[in-house]
């Protein structure tokens, strides 16, 4: 029985709670015992990377502190892994072992193959942060392969930003959406119905100009697919 | 500071309003997308092909940091190799300074070919020099383009990216130079003829310098076309202008980078065109050689623990190739003869100016996703010098909207209960929503409605849901 602290994100907590259900479920069904400290809020990130230093030592203290002492604390977000693992260590605070999602399931519990269910023609958005900051490599491929139902197409230029980038999407709007459009274009060649990644933050962005454009494409956290099983299957929710 | 820094030109807007225009102009969106599109596949078969690619990123590192850390004893070392063998070694501080000094060199000459280098461009030298009365005429073939088309250059290795064949032969036409077509080879030999001529007749040439290597005072320039060479042996006077963070202590080091610059810069396994010369050779090659070290913001550069790695950077350009931003906005956006991710690290930097607000935008033109520092060959930490100098940025700024509404954000994550607060005034965004989406938000929000629906505000925050069901 592993024990586990989830680290939902602001985001997630706030826009996305269908993701932290999910990954609560999902990690439940492993065998894992979950925690959600409720004094967490944010990692810093967006403070962070818009230039604003002392803020962002200021929440990644807080988080240390919310989080001291966990053995493993799981999000389900690339990037958020990123900021608590690669640039809080070098704003002086010393985090517990931090894993995204799919790091988490496929390094520490060894599994790929999570009993997921999930009948949907699915693309794979590899987000910048877990590729080349956590280095997760194809793990969430791996467990999309392992998913009954799961057609997955490969997603062309799979490895380009989408154009996200935190504050960049608004500061530099034309451009991200310049980058939005080319990623838009990969999407919508695969004939994919639904666009999974591992983090809301770019799903949020890529799946705002899919809904924008009324494409019929669904933006879908990785956590939800991998927590569908045929007993409990997926269903999109009402907002 | 006194004078501004030629590095970036006068006049140009910040990088929002620049990449605006750049995105509308579908030619040069087509045109860049084939250019970087190609040169990243061939740059990733040609790096795959060395097993040892990483240790040989890693020693292009370290010696670069090396160099840096004792810089006064390497260029010291290189000057008096230089003068030893003939060669006379000149300091400027900054462009004004440099273009001073080649200028007086070039005596009385009314007409100089040159090499293709990023620290003339740097220095805005052709222009101090036209204003002089003496004539620089650029013998690369993109630099050529570049400068027949009264242009400016977009790219650090291929200056004249943004343009198509049939465009350049627009711009040979209107020059004079008369291309039958639009066939490569045939633009090439009319520029060829072009410059043959000029080869011949002029008595001096202005280069700049991949390396110099500190032991043995040899200057090593890198090119493809064969151009350079030309310059640095035909006429009878050399005129190199080299930064000082080029120097290498030995030529072992030198071996490391000629192996990791073509691979990264043009996919090439080998340079075709190594240029070495150590000082002057009675009756071979130039009479007279003289080698500027400019300075131009690199001590200051060097003083900056984090941001001083962009003076690793050897101009190999992989980072312009892969970027995401570069490749949508071209490199004319960035405001300076260095575009791209190093561009936005290495200008500011070189500028060194925080109330500069072109300069400033520079940072923020990046998503940081990353993809230029898996490419660099001497492994500069690019998104982390930006946020670095966001930093910077910010401070300079004071306090703005958007300092404020980041403290306030900072003020409401560091308490819980101020956070659930904002949670459920948040949700108010849902009477936005129309038919399960925001497609219009007011004030800042309304950058991101612009082109992205945003995500309608659930329900019931996850914090609500775990209270009730695990709380």
């Amino acid at each position: 029985m592993k024990k586990v602290a989830l680290f939902a994100t602001c985001l997630t907590d706030t826009l996305f709670p269908a993701t932290a259900r999910a990954t609560v479920r999902l990690l439940e069904r492993l065998g894992c015992t979950v925690d959600f400290p409720l004094d967490q809020t944010c990692c810093g990130q967006v403070h962070f990377n818009t230039g604003y230093r002392a803020h962002a030592v200021d929440l990644a203290e807080r988080f240390a502190s919310v989080f001291a002492g966990q053995d493993a604390v799981v999000v389900p977000s690339g990037s958020c892994a990123g900021m608590v693992r690669h640039v809080q260590p070098d704003l002086g605070t010393v985090p517990p072992p931090t894993y995204e999602l799919s790091e988490f399931l496929v390094d520490v519990l060894g599994v790929t193959d999570v009993g997921a269910y999930f009948p949907h023609r699915v693309t794979f958005h590899p987000t910048c942060h877990s590729l080349r900051m956590l280095g997760a490599g194809d793990k969430p491929l791996a467990l999309l392969r392992e998913v009954r139902g799961l057609e997955l197409v490969e997603l062309p230029q799979a490895e380009q930003c989408c154009g996200f980038g935190g504050t960049f999407a608004v500061k530099n709007a034309d451009t991200s959406t310049a980058m939005l459009a080319d990623k838009m274009r990969c999407v919508l060649d695969t004939g994919a119905e639904v666009l999974t990644a591992g983090d809301n933050s770019c799903l949020m962005h890529i799946g705002g100009g899919l809904s924008r454009l009324r494409t019929g494409v669904r933006p879908v956290h990785l956590a939800e697919i991998l927590a569908s099983t045929e007993e409990e299957p997926w269903a999109p929710e009402t907002r | 500071m006194g004078t501004r820094n030629p590095v970036t030109w006068l006049g140009s807007p910040a990088f929002p309003e620049a990449a605006r225009t750049a995105l509308a102009d579908t030619q040069l969106r087509r045109n860049l997308r084939n250019a970087t599109t190609t040169i990243r596949g061939r740059r990733r078969d040609a790096v795959g092909e060395l097993p040892d690619w990483e240790q040989l990123r890693r020693a292009g590192e370290a010696i670069k940091d090396d160099v840096l850390h004792h810089l006064d004893r390497y260029l010291e070392q290189l000057e008096e190799a230089v003068t030893a063998r003939g060669g006379v070694v000149h300091w400027a501080r900054d462009a004004a300074e440099a273009n001073e000094i080649v200028l007086r060199l070039c005596g009385d000459a009314r007409e100089v070919v040159k090499v293709k280098s990023m620290a003339t461009q740097e220095i805005g030298l052709n222009e101090a020099l036209a204003e002089a009365g003496v004539h620089a005429v650029e013998t690369d073939l993109a630099e050529l383009i570049v400068q027949l088309g009264d242009d400016r250059p977009s790219h650090i290795l291929v200056p004249a990216i943004h343009r198509n064949r049939s465009e350049i032969r627009e711009i040979f036409r209107a020059a004079g130079l008369d291309p039958a077509s639009d066939e490569p080879r045939v633009l090439a030999e009319a520029a060829r003829a072009h410059l043959r001529r000029k080869f011949l007749s002029c008595e001096v040439a202005i280069s700049g310098a991949n390396f110099a290597v500190a032991g043995t005072g040899s200057v090593v320039v890198l090119e493809s076309e064969g151009n350079g060479r030309m310059c640095l042996t035909l006429p009878r006077k050399l005129i190199t202008v080299m930064g000082l963070e080029k120097v290498v202590p030995t030529w072992q080091d030198l071996e490391v980078f000629l192996q990791l610059l073509p691979r990264s810069s043009t996919a090439e396994r080998m340079n075709p065109y190594t240029s070495v010369w150590t000082g002057v050779t009675p009756g071979d090659g130039p009479e007279e050689f003289h080698l500027v070290l400019l300075d131009n913001g690199r001590t200051a550069t060097l003083a900056d623990p984090v941001g001083r790695q962009a003076l690793r950077c050897i101009r190999c350009s992989a980072c312009l190739n892969v970027c995401p931003v570069y490749e949508r906005t071209g490199g004319q956006s960035y405001g300076s003869v260095y575009p791209g991710p190093i561009g936005a690290i290495l200008t500011p930097q070189l500028v060194d100016d925080p109330h500069d607000k072109q300069a400033a935008s520079l940072p923020y033109a990046s998503s940081l996703c990353g993809a230029c520092f898996e490419v660099c060959p001497v492994r500069i930490d690019i998104p982390s010098v930006l946020t670095h100098l966001r930093a910077q940025a910010v401070e300079a700024k004071g306090r703005s909207a958007e300092s404020v509404a980041m403290a306030a954000a900072a003020w409401v994550f560091a308490s819980a209960s101020r956070y659930e607060k904002a949670q459920k005034l948040g949700s108010l965004a849902r009477l936005f929503a129309r038919d399960g989406r925001i497609s219009w938000l007011p004030g800042p929000g309304a950058a991101w409605t612009s082109s992205r629906d945003a995500p309608v505000p659930a329900r019931e925050p996850f914090r609500e849901w775990w209270r009730k069901n695990r709380g």
